[in-house]
């Protein structure tokens, strides 16, 4: 395989025809729709993202790439209801979303573990809320030693967050969402504070992740080559104000991390597009 | 050479420095009251000499063991009282700022208030005995309580509330399992601030009409003219006071510790 026949891309994002909350976006999982969110400043109205339009199916990886300032992590505080946005609608499964979703897993850049609380009571924070109080012991138990050992963390239960390291933490973060079992996993620039290679190691345990509990994610991140090699699908975002510019489909087999050479052109093609969207003059 | 020894070599000799002090603070005692070179029987009562024996009596015979248990007993109410009343309105006006600027004039104002100053009014409403001693402890301690813990409150870091959120946490599982456990090193700060206040307005509480307790021992020794042992109470009171404060600081450096 030299050449990469299955990548090909989508040059104008904004003939997507624009759902509409029928049954042809039921079968989606998360649909967005002409979403907006302007923050009030001193200086006036800020709008951080506009016009954006989203379909995420089940099982599927969305990798957003942008530069930093682009409103990736307010696109993504709005999708998982955190704040409300100031137009369009948000759907899950054809539901309409406005506030947190109990089935919507969120991991922030930083791990965010509450530091009284060991590995094993973090993980355990989520399931034991009144939301999932439907949970009976034993299975609060199990996932919770589930979601330890899809992160590799068996052994660190009774840890708690100072001895972790930045990876470890993450990890923790990661299962602490795994164990609520969402339908949909949204990570925001969830390993650009580790080094190069934790980082890869990260990314190749995420992956792993995703294909054994058949996770759907919204992966927001500013690294190409994190996109590439996690994402089916990469949109790009251009700023003042976010927008969703261009979408590439990334079909080739995963895991790729042996076969990056095969991305190389698709690298160098958005790598191209990125930098002219951050400065068309130069 | 001298000047080339390093300064651990001489480290094995030294006095820790706090003895230093409690040690120069007897001396200046022992100078101005020893009944070695002075004769007035009133000045020579308060020797250490003196007091020491009285202490030895105190303690021997069980006489102060009352008072002391009435005195911690107040502390603990009051200091119950003042966490009752205190955290849950602290925790309020952290997590509400209109509410914060509503009030903080107004409590910035009665705290300025010695709290003695309210000494006759708790008498005149709660008449005399332990209600009105209980009010003032109350009064006095209930602000670093409050001011501690809201301005814990505000600096919760604002990713676990944001987390707490997505998770779908109730207002109150919020409050309860992210909000309370996070402020805990602003409250064990607040709880050893209170406790120093009580501690000190605990004595001149006592003289309002009670009928036991250190700050009622040190009258009662001042009436039967018994200047040994009140200054023999007068070092209890000082001892377990810095028991106090001092288990509370190793309790915050657990704490501190622990995370
Ligand atoms: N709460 C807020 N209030 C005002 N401006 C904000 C707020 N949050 C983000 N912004 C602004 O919105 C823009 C996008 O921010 P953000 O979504 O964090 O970008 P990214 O995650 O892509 O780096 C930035 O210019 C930022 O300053
Ligand atoms: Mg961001």
């Amino acid at each position: 395989m030299t050449q990469l026949p299955a990548a090909h891309s989508k040059a104008d994002p904004y003939q997507i025809p624009t759902p509409t909350a029928n049954s042809a976006s039921k079968a989606m999982l998360l649909t967005v729709q002409q979403l907006q969110k302007d923050y009030q400043t001193r200086q006036g109205t800020f709008t951080a993202f506009t016009d954006i339009n989203l379909q995420i199916h089940a099982g599927e990886v969305v990798c957003l790439l942008g530069a930093s300032g682009c409103g990736k992590s307010s696109l993504l505080l709005t999708i998982a209801g955190l704040q409300s946005a100031n137009q369009g609608e948000i759907f899950l499964q054809g539901d309409r979303l406005n506030v947190p979703h109990p089935q919507i897993g969120l991991v922030f850049q930083q791990a965010a573990l509450l530091p009284w609380l060991t590995v094993w009571q973090n993980i355990a924070f989520g399931l034991q809320l009144k939301q999932m109080s439907q949970l009976s012991r034993s299975e609060v138990r199990s996932r919770i030693s589930a979601a330890i050992s899809s992160v590799h963390l068996q052994g660190f239960e009774r840890a708690y967050p100072h001895q972790l390291s930045g990876g470890m933490a993450q990890r923790v973060a990661l299962a602490r969402s795994l164990a609520r079992q969402p339908k949909l996993l949204l990570l925001d620039e969830p390993f650009s504070a580790l080094d190069a290679i934790t980082r890869l190691e990260m990314q190749k345990l995420l992956l792993a992740v995703i294909q054994q509990h058949h996770s759907t994610v919204l992966l927001v991140t500013h690294d190409i080559d994190e996109a590439l090699l996690l994402g089916d699908r990469v949109l790009l975002m251009s700023r003042h104000p976010g927008r969703i510019h261009r979408e590439w489909i990334v079909s080739q087999p995963k895991p790729r991390f042996q076969h990056a050479h095969l991305l190389t052109e698709l690298r160098l093609e958005i790598f191209t597009e990125l930098s002219t969207l951050i400065s068309p003059d130069l | 050479m001298a000047q080339s020894l390093p300064a651990t070599a001489i480290r094995p000799l030294r006095v820790p420095l706090p003895l230093w002090g409690l040690a120069i603070g007897a001396l200046v005692w022992w100078i101005f009251t020893t009944p070695l070179w002075y004769s007035d029987p009133i000045r020579v009562d308060f020797s250490p000499e003196r007091t020491f024996v009285a202490l030895v009596q105190l303690l021997s015979t069980g006489a102060i063991v009352p008072h002391v248990i009435d005195s911690l007993r107040r502390v603990l109410v009051g200091l119950l009282a003042a966490i009752a009343i205190g955290v849950p309105l602290g925790i309020l006006l952290g997590l509400s700022r209109p509410l914060d600027q509503a009030t903080s004039a107004l409590f910035q104002f009665i705290r300025m208030i010695s709290p003695l100053s309210w000494m006759p009014i708790a008498v005149m409403v709660l008449g005399i005995g332990d209600l009105p001693v209980y009010f003032l402890l109350t009064i006095a301690a209930v602000w670093s309580l409050i001011l501690n813990t809201s301005a814990g409150v505000a600096a919760v870091d604002r990713r676990w509330l944001l987390l707490s959120k997505s998770l779908c946490a109730t207002q109150w599982e919020t409050i309860s399992r992210v909000i309370i456990p996070a402020i805990i090193p602003h409250l064990l700060t607040g709880v050893r601030l209170a406790i120093g206040i009580i501690w000190i307005v605990l004595v001149p509480a006592e003289m309002l009409g009670v009928s036991a307790g250190l700050g009622y021992y040190i009258l009662d020794t001042r009436d039967r003219l018994a200047y040994s042992e009140l200054m023999a109470v007068i070092l209890i009171i000082g001892t377990i006071g810095y028991c106090l404060d001092t288990s509370l600081r190793v309790a915050y450096r657990r704490w501190a510790h622990q995370r």
